[in-house]
């Protein structure tokens, strides 16, 4: 038994590295996008379209002779940006919500849950879809397709951990000291989800990415120029048999992303919560 | 058992109900004038008048949605007006192709994942399952469309062994419509074989440790033949429930996939129906592909209820 819980603290130290320097370094790259990329992502140079990697362009240029790193390293930016905004709304929207629900059961709590449920009829794709057909092609639909999917997973999150606090000693103590169900919620509920609030942020991150990725290939999301990852990707497709490599690089960068926050949500949860058996 | 179902199918009405409302409210509400938006703003108003009246754009809102929904309880989803043919026609042209493509992918991905995931539980904490879970989470990180990509790359481009998009169609025999889909069914099957295979193990590896494997072992039997006859029926419930809820993963892949191998699925009038503005098909195609996600959910509800009657109500936790 001893020999089994050594081995279960060591693995996760291992992902939470992996994942830590993954998303350190997507992290990073799209910082550094703000301030510096080795050329200009709108430099179109026709004469030097489709090229391989060279000593000039380690990557390689795209259709346009554009510099395929410069337009990886903005479209990280893009990428952290959609997610970040899009978790931040699940987080922020959802996250009171749940806390609500669990602070008032009854009609409250059901009536929110219900609503929850059905949003969870709507993959981010479809409400991507319908926002698109009504009022156009943007970033700013892929945002909120991500965030109201987002939403739902918070509140449950929220609800279900806050319920076992509520019968918790320590919070039947501040109510019998004449705190309200609101303040219990910010002062004492609240930062004991904190760990578990995080855990599921960074797998929600790694998901809108892919999600961003998916709508920005279809041209639901960032429209061009704006370099993305799923623009990029979809590009690409067009020069399978003259290019092949544009369609490695960014389907990498998104793999790459996502692997690294899934390492660093799994070790997180290990390290943060341990009594939370880890998910499969 | 009774007033369960009868509770949870008047929870499903409601919600179907409130998609419908939702949907209308996107489509034909926000856009403002729906048939400005399919015709564009240079279009003479003479047809605009004519394509108002005709989607009914002069009556009250609520006139309109409540005949909206008769005629989808009648199976009326409105004519196309780009292909000016009944929208049910267009969808069950379609749906000939992404239903046995998705149908394929749940196959694939259930026939990898299953035996990868039980194999993994036999042996583990060994090399074999530390290497075969390091290659699941790989899988689960890599978008299905870039798989898509990378298998027409190798498969199509490299070798030439499989077409790179378009679909065969039924009328050339199962045979060459099959081999069609066989390319975006891996691209879809793979990533979702890879979360199958982690949930399988850890399933397994929790039955495993329960009190009647043990005694199933105490009475002779190898560990083998305990996993086989006694943990595995056992294991594969949360399996199962997984699979349903992978629907709405499976259906928004579909989506994509469709549009990467250029196959002419749901998937892809949907796009087409955006593309040019068909308002009409892009209302019913949501609606059914919302429909479609609350009735599997619901489904793999109560099959959960029936298989394990803790979760019945009058039993409830916390």
């Amino acid at each position: 038994m001893a020999d089994k819980l050594s081995a279960k603290r060591q693995r996760p130290g291992a992902n939470l590295v992996l994942g830590g320097t993954l998303t350190s370094l997507f992290l990073g790259i799209a910082v550094l996008s703000l301030f510096w990329t080795p050329y200009g992502v709108a430099d179109i140079n026709i004469a030097n379209k489709l090229n391989p990697p060279t000593v000039g362009h380690w990557l390689g240029t795209d259709q346009f002779g554009r510099d395929v790193l410069s337009l990886l390293m903005v479209g990280a930016r893009n990428s952290v940006l959609v997610a970040l905004v899009a978790v931040g709304l699940g987080v922020g929207l959802g996250v009171p919500l749940g806390l609500l629900a669990a602070a008032w059961p009854g009609l409250v709590s059901e009536t929110l849950m219900r609503v929850n449920d059905f949003t969870f009829a709507f993959p981010v794709l479809l409400t991507a879809v319908m926002i698109t057909a009504a009022i156009g092609p943007g970033v700013v639909n892929a945002v909120i397709a991500i965030g109201i999917f987002n939403i739902p997973v918070f509140a449950r999150l929220a609800r279900g951990g806050a319920l076992g606090l509520w019968q918790r000693d320590f919070v039947r103590a501040a109510r019998l000291a004449g705190k309200g169900r609101t303040r219990i919620s910010v002062e004492h509920i609240l930062p004991n989800l904190t760990s578990m609030l995080i855990v599921q942020a960074t797998i929600q991150f790694a998901l809108a990415i892919v999600a961003e990725a998916g709508l920005s290939y279809l041209g639901l999301g960032t429209q061009p120029p704006n370099p993305s990852w799923g623009k990029m990707l979809n590009e690409a497709q067009t020069f399978l048999f003259l290019a092949p490599q544009l369609a490695v690089y960014p389907g990498l960068a998104i793999a790459m992303a996502v692997l690294g926050l899934n390492l660093l949500g799994d070790g997180l949860r290990d390290r943060l919560d341990p009594r939370l058996l880890r998910l499969p | 058992m009774a007033p369960f179902l009868l509770q949870r199918s008047a929870g499903l009405l409601a919600t179907l109900l409130v998609a419908s409302a939702v949907i209308f409210l996107v489509l034909e509400v926000l856009p403002g004038d729906p048939a400005l938006v399919m015709l564009g703003i240079n279009a003479d108003s003479d047809t605009l008048q004519a394509l108002r009246a005709e989607m009914g754009l002069d009556r009250p809102l609520l006139e309109r949605y409540a005949d909206w929904l008769i005629d989808l309880v009648q199976g009326h989803l409105g004519t196309s007006v780009t292909y000016d043919v009944p929208v049910s026609d267009l969808i069950g042209e379609r749906i000939a192709v992404s239903l046995p493509l998705a149908l394929l992918a749940i196959l694939l991905s259930t026939a990898i994942a299953i035996p990868v995931g039980v194999v993994a539980a036999a042996h583990h904490g060994r090399l074999l399952d530390t290497t075969v879970m390091g290659v699941a989470q790989l899988g689960v990180a890599v978008p299905n469309f870039w798989l898509a990509i990378l298998l027409i790359l190798v498969f199509s481009v490299g070798l030439r062994w499989l077409p790179a998009g378009g679909f065969a169609g039924w009328d050339a025999g199962v045979g060459p419509a099959m081999l069609s889909l066989l390319l975006p069914a891996i691209s879809l099957a793979l990533p979702q074989a890879a979360i199958l295979a982690r949930v399988t193990r850890s399933s397994v590896l929790e039955v495993l440790r329960e009190d009647y494997v043990r005694s199933a072992r105490a009475k002779g039997l190898s560990q083998g033949q305990a996993l086989w006859h006694h943990a595995l029926r056992n294991a594969l419930i949360p399996v199962v429930t997984i699979l349903g809820l992978q629907f709405s993963f499976l259906l928004a892949g579909t989506i994509i996939i469709e549009n990467v191998f250029y196959l002419p699925g749901l998937g892809r009038l949907l796009f087409q129906a955006i593309a040019q503005r068909d308002l009409i098909v892009v209302k019913a195609l949501v609606l059914i592909l919302a429909a479609a996600v609350v009735v599997v959910n619901f489904l793999v509800d109560l099959s959960y209820a029936l298989l394990d009657p803790r979760l019945r109500p009058g039993v409830r936790h916390g």
